[in-house]
């Protein structure tokens, strides 16, 4: 799917861990650069994040999910229950969330991958155990039904989870995101994360050159349910508040799979580069045109539209098509 | 309890023939060019606000607009084919569904745009007409949809079987390279199938405008249940997407008797699992 990019492929020199450490160190004080944006930047982060979730089993194993929502409301819904009924502070929650986000994926992909489902077909399935869950959730009382569940209110509390201030939120998003995009690029320089490519590129091939398949979809599948679960609980106790729809609902999960689709699927930077270009502009124009509750998913279907007939490899080929034009001018300078 | 049982099941034989209509289209579309299209429900939603401004702008009745839909459909959904997936006929498959899939978006929300996502009804003389066989309330509108839906199979069913376009329509859809090879001009082929897909997405539209609330999420709920209709029948097998919807219907308002109304679904699309992870060619697949 993507060109070539080998020479991305090795680690960074010294010079280039110190540029990255350095530019991390900066965006920790971008609340105060920015701090009438801090909402923003952790939207985009979050859903960065999730993006990056999805682009593992999606970009690079190419088994595109229609229906990741269904990890988001599990993440979501396992953290808040735990904290209403149980008491369980969201820290001991979220990785609960994460387990059982991954418990769902793997079963979700025992079944899928067992059966060899691919293309539309696992996207379809994705699709229909999202909404079965939306349903579940939709019409089940004891999880809130469809009013959603209220998370009792601890003003700052760290035990809680909660804080009256966005920084916390925006570090833990920041944290995250920086996580899943680490995680992307080990994967790119491991067996397994080869084996992954493998899967996409030529199925069978790969499983006659000896690969197990099987087994990597599912490991694709466990961190890919894992982060968006994960995600699922930050974002609950950063809103406080969940409902079916804004979980498990269909347009949650295309919100998670069209920025890495857009910043261009199998790469490492392709999710954050997505988000960081789609959610402020969904938030800005949501903002504009508050009467049109659904003016940015116009944007989002027409840049989706533009960007896969002009720039089927996302932003990112964009981006380093302009690296090897520029590559191949300094050389022929050079010379 | 028995005229329960029965009042029900009429009632999904019923919408089931118009899930059977939107997924004829469905699988018409993917027959030909092997795309699932995701913006079928949002033209078959294009289709219900045709029908509902030729209503309440020029008090056309909704079953007379037909006349209007199906070429207006016809053209949009050609013109959608031409200009947007042609060019992207020969990437990769996902790129089509996610093509799609934006222009699902798209459509959907510029209808919020213009028309506000508000809820409309459409007061028209066949609304809340009924008649009763015994205690079973048959309802005008309800048998009018399933007729035009059976209608309309029919009148496809015999284009494609008895012309020579419905012959190289379905050459191409059984053996691509070899219908090219026989002279049949697959780039037509393409727009024409995409056409007469949209056109069966937008007849539904209008079915469904008398007892349906309109607005413009409406074609989700009904597309949602065309893929699993169209799963169901097998991709791409027109009589399949045309008992897939039957066989659907009658699920459905087994499930609403015996589950909570916002879970009504959750039986069909556990028979979509069942059939993707068993049977993915369908019942009624080749």
């Amino acid at each position: 799917m993507m060109a070539s990019h080998s020479h991305l492929r090795r680690g960074f020199t010294g010079t280039g861990w110190f540029v990255i450490l350095v530019v991390l160190a900066g965006l920790h004080f971008m609340p105060w650069v920015m701090p009438e944006h801090v909402h923003i930047m952790i939207m985009t982060l979050l859903f960065a994040a999730m993006g990056q979730g999805w682009n593992i089993l999606g970009g690079y194993v190419g088994q595109f999910s229609f229906g990741h929502s269904v990890f988001f409301g599990m993440g979501a819904y396992t953290s808040t229950l735990l904290y209403i009924h149980a008491g369980l502070t969201p820290w001991v929650g979220m990785v609960c969330a994460c387990a059982m986000g991954m418990v769902l994926g793997l079963s979700i992909g025992f079944l899928s991958f067992r059966y060899g489902l691919r293309g539309p077909f696992f996207a379809l399935i994705m699709l229909a155990f999202a909404e079965i869950f939306h349903m579940i959730a939709m019409g089940w009382p004891a999880v809130g039904a469809s009013h959603g569940l209220l998370i009792p209110l601890k003003g700052n509390s760290v035990a809680a989870l909660q804080f009256t201030t966005k920084e916390p939120f925006y570090f833990m998003a920041l944290w995250m995101m920086v996580g899943t995009l680490y995680l992307a690029w080990r994967l790119e320089r491991t067996r397994t994360g080869l084996y992954f490519l493998a899967v996409r590129e030529d199925h069978e091939a790969a499983e006659a050159l000896g690969v197990n398949t099987f087994r990597a979809q599912m490991v694709a599948m466990a961190l890919s349910a894992g982060i968006t679960s994960t995600a699922g609980t930050l974002y609950a106790q950063y809103l406080l508040y969940i409902d079916p729809d804004s979980t498990f609902g269909l347009l949650n999960s295309v919100e998670i799979m069209v920025r890495p689709i857009i910043g261009g699927p199998g790469t490492v930077l392709g999710p954050l580069l997505g988000s960081a270009v789609l959610t402020p502009l969904a938030e800005v124009t949501r903002l504009a045109f508050q009467s049109y509750s659904g003016v940015y998913l116009m944007w989002y279907g027409l840049i989706l539209m533009v960007v896969i007939i002009f720039l089927p490899n996302g932003l990112m080929g964009l981006i380093y098509q302009l690296i090897e034009k520029i590559r191949k001018k300094s050389k022929r300078n050079d010379e | 309890m028995l005229t329960f049982v029965i009042q029900s099941l009429v009632n999904g034989i019923l919408i089931g023939g118009v899930y059977s209509l939107i997924a004829i289209g469905l699988t018409l579309i993917f027959g030909v060019m092997n795309i699932i299209n995701f913006a079928h429900g949002a033209l078959m939603m294009l289709g219900v606000f045709f029908t509902y401004w030729l209503f309440t702008l020029g008090h056309v009745d909704p079953y007379l607009s037909i006349l209007f839909v199906v070429p207006s459909m016809f053209l949009v959904g050609a013109v959608f084919q031409w200009s947007l997936i042609r060019p992207i006929m020969n990437a990769p498959e996902h790129n089509q569904l996610f093509l799609t899939l934006g222009a699902m978006l798209f459509l959907q929300n510029l209808a919020v745009f213009l028309w506000s996502p508000d809820y409309r009804i459409m007061k028209t003389p066949y609304s809340g007409v009924n008649f009763y066989v015994g205690e079973i309330a048959l309802s005008l509108a309800h048998l009018m949809a399933f007729g035009m839906a059976i209608l309309f199979a029919a009148i496809l069913y015999l284009i494609l079987h008895k012309t020579d376009l419905g012959r190289a329509i379905r050459a191409a859809s059984e053996e691509r390279t070899g219908a090219m090879l026989m002279g049949v001009n697959i780039k037509r082929i393409y727009w024409v199938a995409f056409g007469m897909g949209t056109a069966c997405a937008g007849v539904a539209g209008t079915a469904i405008t008398p007892f349906f609330p309109i607005y413009p999420y409406v074609g989700d709920i009904f597309v949602l249940t065309a893929y699993v209709v169209v799963v169901l029948g097998g991709l791409g097998s027109v009589f399949g997407a045309f008992l897939g919807g039957i066989i659907i219907g009658v699920a459905d308002s087994v499930g609403a008797m015996l589950l909570p109304g916002s879970m009504k679904s959750i039986m069909s699309f556990v028979i979509f699992i069942l059939i993707l992870l068993f049977r993915p060619k369908g019942l009624f697949g080749k």
